[in-house]
Protein backbone atom coordinates (compact mmCIF):
# COMPACT_ATOMS: atom_id res chain seq x y z
CA UNK A 1 0.00 0.00 0.00
CA UNK A 2 2.81 2.49 0.94
CA UNK A 3 4.77 1.31 -1.92
CA UNK A 4 2.13 2.51 -4.25
CA UNK A 5 1.46 5.64 -2.69
CA UNK A 6 5.21 6.55 -2.88
CA UNK A 7 5.54 5.24 -6.34
CA UNK A 8 2.37 6.98 -7.39
CA UNK A 9 3.73 10.39 -6.05
CA UNK A 10 7.43 10.51 -7.55
CA UNK A 11 5.99 8.65 -10.78
CA UNK A 12 3.30 11.35 -10.83
CA UNK A 13 5.43 14.05 -9.89
CA UNK A 14 7.95 13.88 -12.90
CA UNK A 15 5.46 12.86 -15.28
CA UNK A 16 3.42 15.87 -14.59
CA UNK A 17 6.66 18.27 -14.21
CA UNK A 18 7.58 16.56 -18.05
CA UNK A 19 4.54 17.71 -19.58
CA UNK A 20 4.56 21.19 -17.91
CA UNK A 21 8.24 21.60 -18.52
CA UNK A 22 9.52 21.90 -15.48
CA UNK A 23 12.13 19.09 -15.23
CA UNK A 24 14.77 21.15 -14.34
CA UNK A 25 12.97 22.07 -10.71
CA UNK A 26 12.24 18.40 -10.44
CA UNK A 27 16.09 17.78 -10.30
CA UNK A 28 16.55 20.69 -7.91
CA UNK A 29 13.54 19.43 -5.63
CA UNK A 30 14.80 15.97 -4.95
CA UNK A 31 18.06 17.30 -3.68
CA UNK A 32 17.07 19.83 -1.92
CA UNK A 33 14.34 17.59 0.16
CA UNK A 34 16.96 14.64 0.76
CA UNK A 35 18.73 17.45 2.76
CA UNK A 36 15.05 18.82 4.24
CA UNK A 37 14.96 15.05 5.13
CA UNK A 38 17.85 14.64 7.18
CA UNK A 39 17.41 18.26 8.51
CA UNK A 40 13.85 17.57 10.10
CA UNK A 41 15.84 14.04 11.76
CA UNK A 42 18.89 16.54 13.24
CA UNK A 43 16.48 19.10 15.18
CA UNK A 44 14.51 15.45 15.93
CA UNK A 45 17.64 14.47 17.47
CA UNK A 46 17.97 16.59 20.47
CA UNK A 47 14.05 16.70 21.68
CA UNK A 48 14.06 12.94 21.22
CA UNK A 49 17.58 12.80 23.39
CA UNK A 50 15.62 15.21 26.22
CA UNK A 51 12.05 13.28 25.74
CA UNK A 52 13.44 9.79 26.07
CA UNK A 53 15.85 10.84 28.82
CA UNK A 54 12.53 12.45 30.43
CA UNK A 55 10.82 9.40 30.02
CA UNK A 56 12.97 6.89 31.41
CA UNK A 57 13.26 9.36 34.73
CA UNK A 58 9.31 9.05 34.66
CA UNK A 59 9.31 5.46 34.37
CA UNK A 60 11.84 4.73 36.52
CA UNK A 61 9.85 6.67 39.24
CA UNK A 62 6.69 4.19 38.31
CA UNK A 63 4.83 7.13 36.64
CA UNK A 64 4.69 5.24 33.51
CA UNK A 65 3.14 2.00 35.31
CA UNK A 66 0.76 4.50 37.23
CA UNK A 67 -0.84 5.84 34.24
CA UNK A 68 -1.22 2.28 32.61
CA UNK A 69 -3.16 0.92 35.61
CA UNK A 70 -5.45 4.02 35.58
CA UNK A 71 -6.37 3.42 31.71
CA UNK A 72 -6.99 -0.44 32.64
CA UNK A 73 -10.86 -0.42 31.13
CA UNK A 74 -9.52 1.17 28.18
CA UNK A 75 -6.82 -0.77 27.52
CA UNK A 76 -9.30 -4.08 27.55
CA UNK A 77 -11.43 -2.26 25.70
CA UNK A 78 -9.23 -0.62 22.77
CA UNK A 79 -5.91 -2.99 23.01
CA UNK A 80 -7.38 -6.57 23.78
CA UNK A 81 -3.56 -8.35 23.01
CA UNK A 82 -1.48 -6.00 25.64
CA UNK A 83 -1.28 -6.70 28.87
CA UNK A 84 -2.89 -4.49 31.72
CA UNK A 85 -0.85 -2.38 33.24
CA UNK A 86 2.25 -2.90 30.68
CA UNK A 87 4.13 -0.50 30.74
CA UNK A 88 3.19 0.09 26.66
CA UNK A 89 -0.28 1.79 27.34
CA UNK A 90 2.11 4.33 30.05
CA UNK A 91 3.98 5.39 26.59
CA UNK A 92 0.65 5.15 24.52
CA UNK A 93 -1.10 7.62 27.22
CA UNK A 94 1.69 10.15 27.38
CA UNK A 95 1.49 10.58 23.74
CA UNK A 96 -2.10 10.73 23.22
CA UNK A 97 -2.23 13.16 26.43
CA UNK A 98 0.64 15.81 24.43
CA UNK A 99 -1.95 15.23 21.09
CA UNK A 100 -4.38 16.36 23.13
CA UNK A 101 -2.53 19.34 24.54
CA UNK A 102 -1.18 20.32 21.10
CA UNK A 103 1.94 19.41 22.06
CA UNK A 104 3.47 18.01 18.81
CA UNK A 105 7.57 18.17 19.32
CA UNK A 106 6.39 16.00 22.34
CA UNK A 107 4.34 13.82 21.03
CA UNK A 108 6.57 12.50 18.88
CA UNK A 109 9.08 10.54 21.01
CA UNK A 110 6.34 9.18 23.51
CA UNK A 111 4.69 7.41 20.22
CA UNK A 112 8.42 6.54 19.16
CA UNK A 113 8.63 5.00 23.17
CA UNK A 114 5.41 2.97 22.46
CA UNK A 115 6.26 1.51 19.37
CA UNK A 116 8.97 -0.21 21.04
CA UNK A 117 7.37 -1.34 24.07
CA UNK A 118 4.49 -2.98 21.25
CA UNK A 119 7.12 -4.06 19.27
CA UNK A 120 8.57 -6.23 22.50
CA UNK A 121 5.07 -8.05 22.34
CA UNK A 122 4.99 -8.27 18.78
CA UNK A 123 5.38 -11.85 17.26
CA UNK A 124 6.26 -11.26 13.90
CA UNK A 125 8.43 -7.99 13.63
CA UNK A 126 8.39 -6.87 10.44
CA UNK A 127 4.91 -6.66 10.61
CA UNK A 128 2.41 -4.52 12.81
CA UNK A 129 0.59 -6.10 15.00
CA UNK A 130 -3.42 -5.39 16.06
CA UNK A 131 -1.85 -2.95 19.09
CA UNK A 132 0.17 -1.10 16.48
CA UNK A 133 -2.44 -0.17 14.00
CA UNK A 134 -5.24 0.34 16.92
CA UNK A 135 -2.26 3.01 18.57
CA UNK A 136 -1.48 4.69 15.19
CA UNK A 137 -5.08 4.85 14.14
CA UNK A 138 -5.93 6.43 17.58
CA UNK A 139 -2.76 8.08 17.64
CA UNK A 140 -3.79 10.31 13.95
CA UNK A 141 -7.46 10.59 15.14
CA UNK A 142 -6.91 12.15 18.20
CA UNK A 143 -9.05 14.37 20.02
CA UNK A 144 -7.14 18.30 19.99
CA UNK A 145 -8.61 20.41 23.20
CA UNK A 146 -5.99 23.17 22.15
CA UNK A 147 -4.73 23.31 18.43
CA UNK A 148 -2.01 25.71 19.24
CA UNK A 149 0.31 26.72 16.43
CA UNK A 150 -3.38 27.37 14.25
CA UNK A 151 -4.33 29.65 17.19
CA UNK A 152 -0.95 31.49 17.05
CA UNK A 153 -0.98 31.78 13.14
CA UNK A 154 -4.74 33.33 13.37
CA UNK A 155 -3.37 36.26 16.37
CA UNK A 156 -0.87 36.69 13.80
CA UNK A 157 -2.83 37.89 10.87
CA UNK A 158 -5.27 39.76 13.29
CA UNK A 159 -8.61 38.00 14.02
CA UNK A 160 -11.12 39.07 15.77
CA UNK A 161 -11.78 35.85 17.68
CA UNK A 162 -8.74 33.80 17.86
CA UNK A 163 -9.93 31.04 19.51
CA UNK A 164 -13.53 30.38 17.60
CA UNK A 165 -11.94 27.51 16.00
CA UNK A 166 -11.93 25.56 18.99
CA UNK A 167 -14.88 23.99 19.63
CA UNK A 168 -15.33 23.13 16.06
CA UNK A 169 -12.17 21.72 15.87
CA UNK A 170 -12.68 20.07 19.47
CA UNK A 171 -15.75 18.86 17.48
CA UNK A 172 -14.78 17.41 14.52
CA UNK A 173 -11.80 15.43 15.65
CA UNK A 174 -13.77 13.92 18.77
CA UNK A 175 -15.90 12.77 15.54
CA UNK A 176 -12.74 11.37 13.83
CA UNK A 177 -11.68 9.24 17.22
CA UNK A 178 -15.01 8.01 17.95
CA UNK A 179 -15.86 6.58 14.27
CA UNK A 180 -11.94 5.20 13.48
CA UNK A 181 -11.64 3.50 17.15
CA UNK A 182 -15.05 1.96 16.37
CA UNK A 183 -13.96 1.15 12.75
CA UNK A 184 -10.62 -0.67 14.45
CA UNK A 185 -12.90 -2.79 16.63
CA UNK A 186 -15.16 -3.67 13.51
CA UNK A 187 -12.02 -4.61 11.67
CA UNK A 188 -10.75 -6.80 14.31
CA UNK A 189 -13.70 -8.68 15.10
CA UNK A 190 -15.59 -9.48 11.85
CA UNK A 191 -13.26 -8.41 8.91
CA UNK A 192 -9.73 -9.98 10.17
CA UNK A 193 -11.15 -13.78 10.61
CA UNK A 194 -12.19 -13.72 7.13
CA UNK A 195 -8.47 -12.73 5.40
CA UNK A 196 -5.37 -14.90 4.95
CA UNK A 197 -3.22 -14.29 7.24
CA UNK A 198 -4.23 -15.46 10.83
CA UNK A 199 -5.01 -12.70 13.64
CA UNK A 200 -1.59 -12.00 15.28
CA UNK A 201 -0.70 -10.39 18.47
CA UNK B 1 -10.12 35.07 27.36
CA UNK B 2 -10.06 32.03 26.27
CA UNK B 3 -7.38 32.01 24.29
CA UNK B 4 -5.43 33.64 26.98
CA UNK B 5 -6.18 30.50 29.25
CA UNK B 6 -5.65 28.19 26.05
CA UNK B 7 -1.96 30.02 25.70
CA UNK B 8 -1.41 30.23 29.42
CA UNK B 9 -1.84 26.26 29.35
CA UNK B 10 0.10 25.40 26.29
CA UNK B 11 2.66 27.71 27.71
CA UNK B 12 3.17 26.01 31.50
CA UNK B 13 2.63 22.04 30.11
CA UNK B 14 5.68 21.59 29.18
CA UNK B 15 7.65 23.08 32.28
CA UNK B 16 5.01 21.42 34.48
CA UNK B 17 5.51 18.17 33.30
CA UNK B 18 9.30 18.10 33.30
CA UNK B 19 8.50 19.35 36.76
CA UNK B 20 6.49 16.59 37.09
CA UNK B 21 8.89 13.77 36.20
CA UNK B 22 11.96 15.39 38.01
CA UNK B 23 9.91 15.78 41.26
CA UNK B 24 8.55 12.27 41.33
CA UNK B 25 11.64 10.46 40.21
CA UNK B 26 13.52 12.40 42.97
CA UNK B 27 10.61 11.37 45.73
CA UNK B 28 11.29 7.92 44.47
CA UNK B 29 15.40 7.97 44.89
CA UNK B 30 15.72 7.25 41.15
CA UNK B 31 19.16 8.69 39.93
CA UNK B 32 17.30 11.13 38.10
CA UNK B 33 20.46 12.14 35.89
CA UNK B 34 22.15 8.70 35.41
CA UNK B 35 18.15 7.48 34.48
CA UNK B 36 18.17 10.86 32.08
CA UNK B 37 21.15 10.06 30.37
CA UNK B 38 20.25 6.47 29.97
CA UNK B 39 17.31 6.99 28.27
CA UNK B 40 18.66 10.34 26.57
CA UNK B 41 21.33 7.40 24.77
CA UNK B 42 18.41 5.53 23.50
CA UNK B 43 16.44 8.69 21.88
CA UNK B 44 19.81 9.58 19.99
CA UNK B 45 19.50 6.18 18.15
CA UNK B 46 15.95 6.21 17.32
CA UNK B 47 16.33 9.59 15.94
CA UNK B 48 19.00 8.49 13.61
CA UNK B 49 16.76 4.56 12.75
CA UNK B 50 14.56 7.16 11.08
CA UNK B 51 16.80 9.30 8.86
CA UNK B 52 15.90 7.05 5.65
CA UNK B 53 12.14 7.11 5.77
CA UNK B 54 12.20 10.94 6.21
CA UNK B 55 14.43 11.47 3.36
CA UNK B 56 12.14 8.92 1.50
CA UNK B 57 8.96 10.71 2.44
CA UNK B 58 10.47 13.88 2.05
CA UNK B 59 11.57 13.56 -1.49
CA UNK B 60 8.25 12.29 -3.06
CA UNK B 61 6.07 15.44 -1.33
CA UNK B 62 8.11 17.99 -2.43
CA UNK B 63 8.12 16.36 -6.17
CA UNK B 64 4.34 15.80 -5.79
CA UNK B 65 3.92 19.41 -5.22
CA UNK B 66 6.99 21.51 -7.00
CA UNK B 67 5.72 19.32 -10.64
CA UNK B 68 2.02 20.98 -9.97
CA UNK B 69 0.83 17.34 -9.62
CA UNK B 70 -0.68 18.60 -6.70
CA UNK B 71 -3.00 21.52 -7.96
CA UNK B 72 -3.72 19.27 -11.03
CA UNK B 73 -5.50 16.42 -8.88
CA UNK B 74 -6.88 19.15 -6.65
CA UNK B 75 -8.53 20.53 -10.41
CA UNK B 76 -9.98 17.49 -10.81
CA UNK B 77 -11.44 16.64 -7.50
CA UNK B 78 -13.10 20.27 -7.23
CA UNK B 79 -16.10 19.78 -9.01
CA UNK B 80 -17.04 16.88 -6.89
CA UNK B 81 -16.42 18.33 -3.35
CA UNK B 82 -17.99 21.62 -4.15
CA UNK B 83 -20.96 19.43 -4.13
CA UNK B 84 -20.40 19.00 -0.51
CA UNK B 85 -19.62 22.06 0.46
CA UNK B 86 -15.92 22.40 0.08
CA UNK B 87 -14.71 25.50 -1.03
CA UNK B 88 -12.09 24.88 -3.83
CA UNK B 89 -9.21 26.93 -2.28
CA UNK B 90 -8.98 24.59 0.53
CA UNK B 91 -8.35 21.54 -1.44
CA UNK B 92 -4.83 21.72 -1.56
CA UNK B 93 -4.36 21.68 2.17
CA UNK B 94 -6.66 18.54 2.24
CA UNK B 95 -4.33 16.83 0.18
CA UNK B 96 -1.47 18.08 2.04
CA UNK B 97 -2.14 17.71 5.09
CA UNK B 98 -1.47 13.67 5.28
CA UNK B 99 1.64 14.12 3.62
CA UNK B 100 3.78 16.50 5.25
CA UNK B 101 2.94 18.80 8.29
CA UNK B 102 5.46 21.93 7.76
CA UNK B 103 3.81 21.84 4.08
CA UNK B 104 0.23 21.84 5.17
CA UNK B 105 1.04 24.41 7.67
CA UNK B 106 2.71 26.55 5.24
CA UNK B 107 -0.45 26.13 2.72
CA UNK B 108 -2.52 26.90 6.37
CA UNK B 109 -1.06 29.93 6.99
CA UNK B 110 -1.15 31.54 3.48
CA UNK B 111 -5.10 31.00 3.26
CA UNK B 112 -5.76 32.67 6.52
CA UNK B 113 -3.46 35.51 5.13
CA UNK B 114 -4.95 35.63 2.14
CA UNK B 115 -8.70 35.12 2.78
CA UNK B 116 -8.28 37.12 6.30
CA UNK B 117 -8.59 35.14 9.26
CA UNK B 118 -12.04 35.56 9.82
CA UNK B 119 -13.25 34.61 5.88
CA UNK B 120 -15.26 31.04 5.93
CA UNK B 121 -12.11 29.86 4.12
CA UNK B 122 -10.16 31.52 6.48
CA UNK B 123 -11.78 29.70 9.67
CA UNK B 124 -12.46 26.12 7.38
CA UNK B 125 -8.53 25.96 6.72
CA UNK B 126 -7.90 26.59 10.58
CA UNK B 127 -10.33 23.81 12.14
CA UNK B 128 -9.04 21.49 9.18
CA UNK B 129 -5.64 22.47 10.12
CA UNK B 130 -6.40 21.39 13.79
CA UNK B 131 -8.32 18.36 13.25
CA UNK B 132 -6.56 16.10 11.03
CA UNK B 133 -2.43 14.59 11.48
CA UNK B 134 0.25 14.30 9.48
CA UNK B 135 -0.50 10.38 8.61
CA UNK B 136 1.72 9.03 6.14
CA UNK B 137 4.32 10.84 8.29
CA UNK B 138 3.13 9.27 11.51
CA UNK B 139 3.43 5.92 9.68
CA UNK B 140 6.52 5.87 8.03
CA UNK B 141 8.40 7.31 11.33
CA UNK B 142 6.59 5.24 13.89
CA UNK B 143 6.87 2.03 11.82
CA UNK B 144 9.82 2.81 10.66
CA UNK B 145 11.96 3.40 13.87
CA UNK B 146 11.15 -0.08 14.86
CA UNK B 147 11.50 -1.91 11.58
CA UNK B 148 8.08 -3.05 10.41
CA UNK B 149 7.77 -3.33 7.14
CA UNK B 150 4.61 -4.32 6.77
CA UNK B 151 1.46 -2.10 7.43
CA UNK B 152 -1.45 -3.77 7.61
CA UNK B 153 -4.52 -2.01 8.31
CA UNK B 154 -2.79 0.83 9.60
CA UNK B 155 -2.84 2.87 6.54
CA UNK B 156 -6.80 2.48 6.16
CA UNK B 157 -7.55 3.30 9.76
CA UNK B 158 -4.93 6.10 9.15
CA UNK B 159 -6.51 7.52 6.09
CA UNK B 160 -10.22 7.28 7.75
CA UNK B 161 -9.35 9.19 10.92
CA UNK B 162 -7.99 11.97 7.98
CA UNK B 163 -11.03 11.94 5.98
CA UNK B 164 -13.67 11.59 8.69
CA UNK B 165 -11.84 14.37 10.12
CA UNK B 166 -11.93 16.43 7.19
CA UNK B 167 -15.89 15.78 6.61
CA UNK B 168 -16.77 16.59 10.06
CA UNK B 169 -14.91 19.92 9.44
CA UNK B 170 -16.93 20.61 6.72
CA UNK B 171 -19.87 20.11 7.89
CA UNK B 172 -19.25 21.67 11.37
CA UNK B 173 -18.04 24.59 9.55
CA UNK B 174 -20.78 25.30 7.09
CA UNK B 175 -23.03 24.29 9.92
CA UNK B 176 -21.41 27.48 12.59
CA UNK B 177 -19.87 29.50 10.26
CA UNK B 178 -22.12 29.92 6.86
Amino acid sequence: MLNLVWLFLILGGIAVAACNGRIDLVTETIFSAANDGVRVCLELIGLMTLWMGMLEVARQAGLIRLLARLVRPLTVLLFPDIPPQHPAMGSIIMNICANILGLGNAATPFGLKAMQELQKLNLSPDTASNAMCTFLALNTSCIVLIPATIIAVRVATGSANATEVVAPTIFATGFSMVFVMVADIIWRTYLQGRRRKPPRC
Amino acid sequence: MLALVLGAVSRWAIPAMICLFLLLGWLRRVPVYEAFIQGGAEGFMTAIRIIPYLVAMFVAIKVFRVSGAMELLAHACAPVLKLFGVPAEVLPLAIMRPLSGSSALGLATELIKTYGPDSFVGRLASVMQGSTDTTFFVLTVYFGSVGVRRFRHAVILGLLADLSGLCASVWICNHLFR
